[in-house]
């Protein structure tokens, strides 16, 4: 008598369907950027982040801002959670206009505020006819 | 000899059992009804923008934590009636902006508000709330019924 067997099935290795997502460490946060004459302005929102939890750091002209949030420990049971416990980053590419060696950066209640200033030549400037 | 399995086509299994659609509803229906029923996820049609929140209890606290960056605690209000909490307030922009051109505006700016309904009684008059960060943690101690106790019973 001839039995059939089924044989286990090998888990085919098709390499798109198992590929697992990047785990993710960062969120962005919201900015606003606005822009004057003068130089830009950034704001960018990064609650449950104080001033010694941020990086910002320059490269060439790609300004990259992390901000780690402060470890907030609570006791007891978390009942609902719509806060995402994640770390920020956002990079951004700078306008070559800026003077890189004055941009500022300030924090308060969880908004940085980074002032970049243009390169005075850059700015427009009326030139005198003799 | 390797063994014969039995293989079950899954369809029938599975549907048969048609009870199991019933409770499905019901998980579904529960959905809806979180147990925090007037928390309501911010919802850009009707309110635009609302904190995030996260809720917590202890045995003393209920701890509720809203992100609220970029605020000034006079313009947070945080107010408690029948057993509801509610955070409101306006973010205000910026004035020193109105000449210049804005490249991204992602930021929300207005009036926010948003009502949580407490899971435990609490003592209205000793809730502390507390602004750093921009982060506004709220304690709320629950009233001495709410927290649990231990209740010895002999058996006779």
């Amino acid at each position: 008598m001839r039995t059939t067997t089924a044989q286990p099935e090998k888990p085919v290795q098709n390499n798109n369907l198992r590929r697992q997502p990047e785990p993710r460490e960062f969120i962005p946060p919201q900015v606003n950027i606005f822009e004057t004459a003068d130089g830009y302005s950034l704001e960018a929102e990064m609650p449950g982040v104080s001033k010694n939890g941020l990086e910002i750091s320059l490269e060439g002209n790609e300004l990259t801002i992390v901000g780690r949030r402060n470890q907030e420990t609570v006791e007891g049971q978390a009942l609902f959670c719509e806060r995402q416990h994640l770390d920020y980053r956002r990079v951004f590419e700078l306008d070559p206009a800026i003077d890189t060696a004055k941009i500022t950066a300030k924090m308060d209640q969880g908004i940085l505020t980074l002032t970049l200033p243009k390169s005075e030549k850059v700015k427009p400037r009326k030139i005198a006819v003799e | 000899m390797n063994s014969l399995t039995r293989w079950q086509r899954p369809e029938l299994s599975g549907w048969t059992d048609l009870g199991r659609l019933s409770t499905l509803r019901d998980e579904i229906d529960r959905l809806f009804e979180a147990p925090l029923a007037a928390l309501t996820a911010p919802s850009q049609l009707l309110s635009g923008w609302a904190p995030a929140l996260d809720v917590f209890e202890n045995k003393d606290n209920l701890v509720v934590k809203a992100e609220l960056p970029g605020m000034k605690k006079e313009d947070i209000e945080v107010s408690f009636q029948d057993g509801a909490l509610t955070i409101s307030g306006e973010r205000k922009g910026q004035d020193k902006y109105e000449d210049a051109e804005v490249y991204r505006s992602e930021r929300f700016v207005g009036r926010f508000q948003r009502t949580v309904s407490l899971p435990a009684p609490v003592n209205g008059d000793q809730v502390k709330a507390q602004y750093t960060d921009g982060v506004l943690t709220i304690t709320l101690p629950k009233t001495e019924e709410a927290k649990p106790k231990q209740i010895n019973i002999n058996i006779s």
